[in-house]
């Protein structure tokens, strides 16, 4: 695996749009070519160079590409959208956008990350070891096909609105969730460790939630059936069991109705 | 003066009988004109190329309150799929593009000509804007009848003078331009929950059938003599079996011939027929009923068709058949919209996904094309994709393909899940039709044209018309083998004139002529009684004052009026 190093060195006095930063774009690019690559900031187009310092060459291909992003990054959008191998390890913050519609390979984000990260993921890792905005692995407006796969790790809290139209993939966030979690939900598992606001769940048709803490004010559509043990990333306890949201359709399988599923440990 | 000489292209003009000739058109001052009139012309070289007028579209949903709502609601409709600047206006969105790109794409693939489907009365500021706002082409709009309680009321007492009275009043108040019904009485029946299923099936609280709204229609439209006949989306969309209800429709315009000054032979216009010939009672033994309804259609000269393609896209649906749009959302469980239009008419949308997985779709995309190529008459006989309710327009070059190559059609077909399943339900593997350049003339430029009234001005290359040419790179001694290239050349037309100005040249629009809102201006005798019910309606029921109903001039581009004089 070959690395490329991006220093951000004139920071953008906008924000800055790096959907090109990923590795389907930087693979097979000596880093003279890397530099050269479009960044939006605001409408004005310009290079990469304008704003980073590039050293080594991109891998023959994604999957052989790792970036890694240094410097104040906090003002840095869309990267690793729609990537589908390769490595990028943001060693800051960073704003709106990452790796959405990402499909595959993995990005590690060393701060805090802003709105809309892991939207419509499709595939691959993103790792967050800071806190993550709102709508983190949601669906795009108006799309009611969200996360499809793929899995969103956040060590801190995140907003409101996670997982919205979720249909499969994992996120777990290691805080507390605010408001609106899964909703719309189709399928996928949210693992909030610590508690979640309120809205958990609705109109959600199937699909599962863990939540290690509390829900501060539950739905009224779903309903208690039950206690479980279960082993939830890694640890094993038992789970208050609800089935929901009961004012929303749910497909037959089997003969039998399905449901999604929240548990909140005992 | 401007003169364009366009040479040794291979000319195809169904309205004068001229069948791929080698010969030269001229164009002087945004008209056709004589080759001997032309002086010092520039020359356009269109040797080994297709000549053919401007295409024309019968049967579209581009502007107004319903397309703008699929606008709204589906942002996702635009996401990755919205092309750069490349012209003067921004474009964006597929199923429902932005009026800009509806009209560069409409001018890309050679179409000059487009009549927006339904107008709802009370929007027609609205939808004049949009008009207003579609480049290029030129746009008529047609308001809904079909179940408007002025309408229902008189034709309840068969009174076909006043119901035409306030007909030409609607025309002039909404600039109009025919008489469109939309699920006639079934809309109406919506604002209750209910709808009319069979045209016989009776409107709640109006004691009138769907049937005797048609008839009555039809009746209303000859004894005016509008350019366009009754344009009728039938009863029942888009339900299994619904062909009966379909064919019923159809019988009654027997009996009634066309009275009008503009070389119109239709009574009725049915239009998206696709979605109204399925056989089968419920989606499980879901079949084509094509061939009995086209047989039908066939063997009577006073109707004419649209055929509504599916194209097997994402797309959004949406008509002003409210209770369609609310029985479908039931169907796919999508995000939705309705909305009733006071004294007039409903609306819905909602998104839909024509899967090649799907059984019901490809029986659908089979059901079209049977239409098509079964028709013995294909100057009654139209391309439509009903956009974007079966597909967005842009596929169009993709259905005229399919019509001419039967490797076209195998090759969609592969990809079917449903494969055996398709074809036992259809008749469309036994069909080896490939139509030619003539005939897509037929259906997309002269018979359109013909229908819709205006063949004096658009659909043919006859000197006195307007200057709507359009050029393809299609050589007819020497189509290409692969299909894809057809569907190439029809998408990127080598130039459009419009108007006699070069707007397009190889699928890149060079300039924007200014476009026209086509309406119909209809002379009627004084009417008091209907006068006072207009006057007492709007008293009594509307939201709005009778004065700020009516179209103010300002929203009005570029009008080019048709006269209708009953009077005389």
């Amino acid at each position: 695996m070959k690395t490329v190093t991006l220093t951000m060195t004139n920071p953008p006095e906008l924000y800055l749009e790096g959907q090109n930063i990923t590795p389907d774009a930087f693979a097979g690019k000596t880093a003279a070519e890397i530099a050269a690559i479009d960044v939006w900031e605001g409408k004005l187009k310009s290079p990469l160079g304008k704003y980073f310092t590039v050293e080594g060459n991109g891998g023959a291909t994604a999957a052989e590409t790792r970036i890694i992003l240094r410097g104040d990054c906090s003002r840095l959008k869309r990267v690793g959208q729609q990537m589908t191998a390769g490595e990028i390890v943001i060693e800051g913050d960073a704003d709106m956008y990452i790796g959405g519609w990402m499909k595959g390979g993995k990005i590690h984000v060393k701060g805090n990350v802003d709105s809309f990260c892991g939207l419509a993921m499709e595939g691959g890792e993103l790792i967050i070891d800071g806190k993550a905005g709102h709508h983190l692995g949601s669906s795009p407006r108006g799309e009611w096909r969200g996360m499809q796969g793929g899995l969103i790790r956040v060590a801190g809290s995140a907003g409101n609105d996670t997982a919205t139209f979720m249909n499969g993939g994992t996120i777990i966030i290691g805080g507390d969730a605010d408001i609106h979690v899964s909703t719309h939900a189709e399928g996928g598992t949210v693992i909030i460790k610590g508690n979640a606001k309120g809205r958990v769940g609705g109109q959600m048709v199937k699909g599962d939630i863990y939540v290690f803490g509390q829900i501060e004010n539950p739905l009224p559509g779903f309903k208690q059936v039950g206690e479980v043990e279960q082993e939830v990333d890694g640890v094993k306890a038992r789970f208050i069991h609800y089935i929901g949201d009961l004012g929303e359709r749910h497909p037959v399988s089997k003969g039998k109705p399905v449901y999604g599923n929240i548990y909140t440990r005992i | 003066m401007s003169e364009l000489l366009i040479k040794n292209g291979f000319v195809f003009d169904p309205l004068q009988g001229i069948r791929g000739d080698r010969m030269d058109i001229a164009v002087k001052d945004g008209r056709i004109v004589e080759t001997s009139a032309l002086q010092h012309p520039e020359t356009i070289d269109a040797s080994g190329m297709t000549v053919m007028a401007g295409g024309i579209d019968i049967h579209s949903h581009v502007v107004g309150p319903k397309v703008n709502v699929g606008r709204l609601f589906r942002p996702e409709d635009k996401l990755f799929k919205s092309p750069l600047k490349r012209c003067n206006r921004m474009e964006m969105g597929f199923s429902v593009p932005s009026t800009f790109k509806a009209g560069y794409d409409y001018a890309r693939m050679g179409y000059v000509f487009v009549n927006e489907a339904a107008m709802p009365p009370l929007h027609s500021p609205h939808v004049h804007e949009e008009i207003r706002d579609t480049p290029i082409i030129d746009n008529a709009a047609m308001p809904v009848f079909g179940n408007n309680w002025f309408t229902l009321e008189y034709l309840k007492n068969h009174e076909i003078e006043n119901n035409a009275a306030y007909t030409a009043w609607l025309l002039r108040a909404t600039r109009g331009f025919a008489i469109k019904v939309v699920n006639p009485g079934g809309t109406e029946a919506w604002g209750w929950g209910l709808n009319c299923e069979n045209v016989h099936d009776p409107v709640p609280y109006f004691e009138i059938t769907p049937a005797e709204i048609i008839a009555g229609l039809i009746e209303t439209n000859e004894h005016l003599g509008l350019p366009h006949s009754v344009h009728l989306h039938c009863n029942n969309l888009g339900n299994p079996g619904n062909y009966t209800d379909t064919l019923d429709s159809l019988k009654l315009a027997e009996g009634y011939t066309p009275k009008n000054n503009f070389g119109r032979e239709q009574v009725l216009h049915a239009t998206h027929l696709q979605f109204h010939s399925y056989g089968g009672d419920s989606w499980g033994n879901f079949e084509s009923r094509a061939p009995d309804v086209i047989d039908y259609v066939n063997s009577h000269d006073n109707i004419t068709i649209d055929i509504g393609q599916v194209t097997l896209d994402e797309t959004t649906t949406m008509t002003a058949d409210g209770p369609f749009e609310h029985h479908l959302r039931a169907l796919n469980n999508l995000k939705w919209a309705n909305t009733d239009v006071e004294l007039e008419t409903a609306a819905g949308v909602v998104p839909y996904i024509y899967s090649p997985k799907v059984k019901v779709c490809t029986i659908q995309w089979a059901v079209g094309l049977e239409l098509a190529l079964l028709s013995k008459d294909l100057m009654r006989t139209f391309v439509s994709t009903d956009h974007p309710n079966a597909g967005p327009f842009i596929r169009y070059p993709r259905v005229i393909t399919w019509l001419m190559s039967r490797a076209a059609r195998d090759a969609t077909m592969k990809t079917f899940k449903w494969l055996e399943r398709t074809i036992d339900a259809t008749s469309i593997d036994g069909i080896d039709r490939e139509l030619d350049l003539y005939e897509i003339a037929q259906m997309t430029r002269a018979g359109p044209a013909k229908a819709l009234g205006i063949s004096n001005t658009y659909g043919g290359l006859a000197p006195g018309m307007d200057a709507d040419i359009a050029i393809y790179a299609l050589n007819p001694e020497n189509m290409p083998e692969n299909p894809e290239e057809i569907e190439k050349a029809l998408s990127r037309c080598a130039c459009l004139l419009k108007d006699g100005v070069v707007t397009v040249r190889d699928g890149e629009v060079l300039t924007e002529p200014p476009k026209r809102t086509v309406w119909v201006d209809v002379k009627v005798p004084e009417n008091a009684q209907v006068q006072r019910d207009i006057y007492e309606h709007f008293l009594r029921y509307y939201s709005v004052n009778l004065g700020n109903y009516s179209l103010f001039e300002e929203h009005l581009f570029n009008p080019r009026v048709i006269e209708v004089d009953t009077t005389q």
